[in-house]
């Protein structure tokens, strides 16, 4: 299981960070958005993967005594996950709004912003 | 619960919700808005009191015990953070008043700017790295719609840059957090920095190390990381990019602090080098971009850039006298670089561009302005007694003591070379003749509106100059800040209690 999803989280690295090369607007945020993924796997990874072994103390005893699974990857991912779609919610009203106001969706033609001699666009 | 503590976090906070009810009454929210950034700055000036009186205050929300709770310290270097945020924000509020359209201001640009400080003040005061990263994107999104807030081309084409690289560097600092959990099995730093001390050795700590100074070094705006930076801050309103100058970056050099002084000290010579290296570049080439530029907010943009480099410097030397060297300077820098916005702001305001071709005459105009551009400018490049002298001062003696004379030649040339730039700044826009003489933009702004405006700049001024000329006691504090840091005991025994 941990080969697989290793393999996953890399191939999702991969993947995104290829997407974020591309030109296009909309590549770039699903490359972020992969990127995303791929790290919260990775946290679920790394928090070694347990199978059907609740962290819930039975009710006939005080403490947890075998091997359970750790609750705190996956608290850490569903933060991780919440804040992860708010800000892909933004950018894509983000990307939707610098399409309508200019015209393109390349992202070489976004150079205004880094010229030396400012073209008064404000 | 120490209220001093979590204060700083719940004032913005409620400011912010009161100020989403009363969406679209701006007069109401102007009020409120100016009264929660004052509170902010009086709760950071007792905390910062309390901090420096009876040592690092922490506190566990919902008293869970320490490494599973969630842990809120303040040791001196955060508690100043904390103040200056309250400094910075309280300013750029008010000055917002009379240089922020009613546009913005109908569209949530309040409570936004008190979501903001709400996330640096969290990122500065939280004692856990996994809350940390949830501050960050607290001050993240905050910071996203304020520099896409209003629609503008260039605006636009800013935020695309701002947002992507600083979502990647949270992708960064998400993967190096779980890695680091899985090597570890914490993430509450006190426990971590125990740990680290104690037992792990594996090649994996390097790895994080390396990936934490990715993620913060793209936030810090530290070389070859810095691109967003000058592609972006010169587009929003000044008020928005004074206070992202001010701050954010700041808070990238804050946690990058953090961690090299707390977890990451196995391997100095590894780390220290490459943040020293990391460091003479960052000034270098900040400043040399600052020398080709013809934008006022543009060249200001790059240098902070080039600043970065010099508070990093203090962490790469790794000595008492140089980490007090960079907390010194964050402190000064973040006091100059926000009224440098400030008054960019006001001259474009005045002379209607930011392009210094096109601006001009404003010293026989308003020679008040001149003033006031000229005290922050000249403390940027370190001219005696001005604040910016001192905390060259340190580094540089920090430099020459541990025998780093490189790095100590960058900061000099690099000095000169800021000094040049805001000469250029001073030439064009100020002391050329204007064009157009004919066209005084007199009656577009009332006599209220330059009071509102000058106000925050002349306090900021007067404050560097304050610090200049009584250096003795941000002098004192910043080593009392640096002993901290240096000794990471003091730190662990306040969160979790003298048992470790």
């Amino acid at each position: 299981m941990e080969a697989v999803l290793s393999i996953l989280v890399g191939g999702l690295y991969g993947a995104g960070v290829y997407m974020m090369m591309r030109r296009s607007i909309v590549k770039l945020i699903i490359g972020l958005a992969l990127l995303g993924h791929g790290s919260n796997l990775l946290i679920l990874l790394m928090g070694m993967l347990t199978r059907g072994r609740p962290a819930v103390i039975p009710p006939d005893q005080t403490q947890l005594v075998s091997a359970f699974a750790d609750p705190v990857p996956q608290a850490l991912i569903l933060t991780a996950i919440v804040i992860g779609f708010g800000v892909l919610a933004f950018t894509v009203v983000l990307i939707r709004g610098t399409y309508k106001t200019l015209n393109t969706d390349d992202l070489d033609q976004l150079h205004m912003t880094d010229s030396i001699h400012p073209k008064n666009g404000e | 619960m120490k209220i001093e503590l979590f204060s700083p976090i719940l004032i913005p906070f409620l400011t912010a919700i009161f100020l989403l009810f009363a969406w679209g009454r701006i007069r109401l929210q102007r009020v409120v808005s100016v009264t929660g950034a004052a509170a902010l700055l009086v709760s950071s000036l007792v905390l910062l009191l309390t901090v420096h009186g009876d040592g690092i205050q922490a506190g566990q929300v919902g008293n869970w015990p320490a490494p599973f709770g969630i842990t809120v310290v303040a040791d001196i270097f955060s508690a100043m953070m904390v103040n200056l945020t309250g400094v910075i924000g309280l300013s750029v509020v008010f000055y917002s008043l009379s240089n922020i359209d009613r546009e913005r201001e109908h569209y949530g640009y309040h409570p936004l700017m008190h979501v903001l400080m709400m996330g640096v003040n969290g990122a500065f005061l939280t004692g856990d790295i996994f809350n940390m990263y949830v501050w960050f994107e607290v001050m993240l999104i905050a910071s996203f719609v304020l520099m896409e807030l209003g629609n503008e081309k260039a605006q636009l084409e800013g935020a695309i840059k701002y947002v992507t690289l600083n979502l990647m560097s949270s992708a960064f600092f998400l993967t190096a957090v779980g890695i680091l959990y899985g090597v570890v099995g914490t993430l509450n730093l006190a426990d971590l920095a125990v740990r680290f001390r104690s037992e792990v050795d594996c090649p994996m700590v390097r790895t994080v190390a390396v990936l934490f100074f990715l993620a913060f070094g793209i936030k810090a705006a530290v070389f070859p990381l810095f691109f967003w930076l000058p592609a972006s801050y010169h587009t929003p309103p000044a008020p928005v990019s004074a206070i992202f100058a001010g701050l954010l970056t700041k808070v990238g050099v804050y946690a990058l602090i953090r961690v090299f002084t707390l977890l990451f000290i196995q391997d100095p010579v590894l780390t220290h080098v490459l943040i020293l290296a990391a460091a003479g570049f960052t000034m270098a080439t900040g400043v040399l971009g600052a020398v080709s530029q013809n934008e006022f907010r543009r060249i200001l943009s790059f240098h902070i850039v080039s600043q970065i480099g010099y508070m990093i410097m203090g962490l790469g030397l790794a000595t008492p006298l140089g980490m007090a060297g960079s907390v010194f300077y964050i402190f000064h820098h973040v006091i100059v670089k926000t009224n440098l916005f400030l008054v960019s702001g006001a001259a474009s305001k005045l002379g209607k561009s930011y392009d210094l071709k096109k601006l001009g005459g404003l010293y026989g105009r308003y020679p008040w302005l001149a003033a006031l551009f000229l005290i922050p400018a000249l403390s940027l490049a370190g001219v005696p007694p001005l604040s910016g002298f001192w905390a060259k001062l340190l580094l540089i003696k920090a430099g020459l003591e541990a025998g780093r004379y490189t790095i100590v030649g960058v900061a000099l040339v690099v000095g000169l070379m800021t000094l040049y730039s805001m000469t250029k700044i001073w030439n064009e826009a100020f002391w050329k003749p204007g064009k157009d003489v004919a066209s005084p933009p007199g009656p577009s702004i009332s006599r209220a509106a330059l009071a509102l405006t000058v106000l925050p700049m002349a306090g900021l001024a007067l404050t560097t100059l304050a610090i200049g000329i009584d250096a003795e006691i941000l002098l004192n504090l910043a080593a009392g800040a640096a002993d901290q840091l240096m000794d990471s005991s003091l730190y662990v025994q306040a969160v979790l209690g003298g048992g470790q």
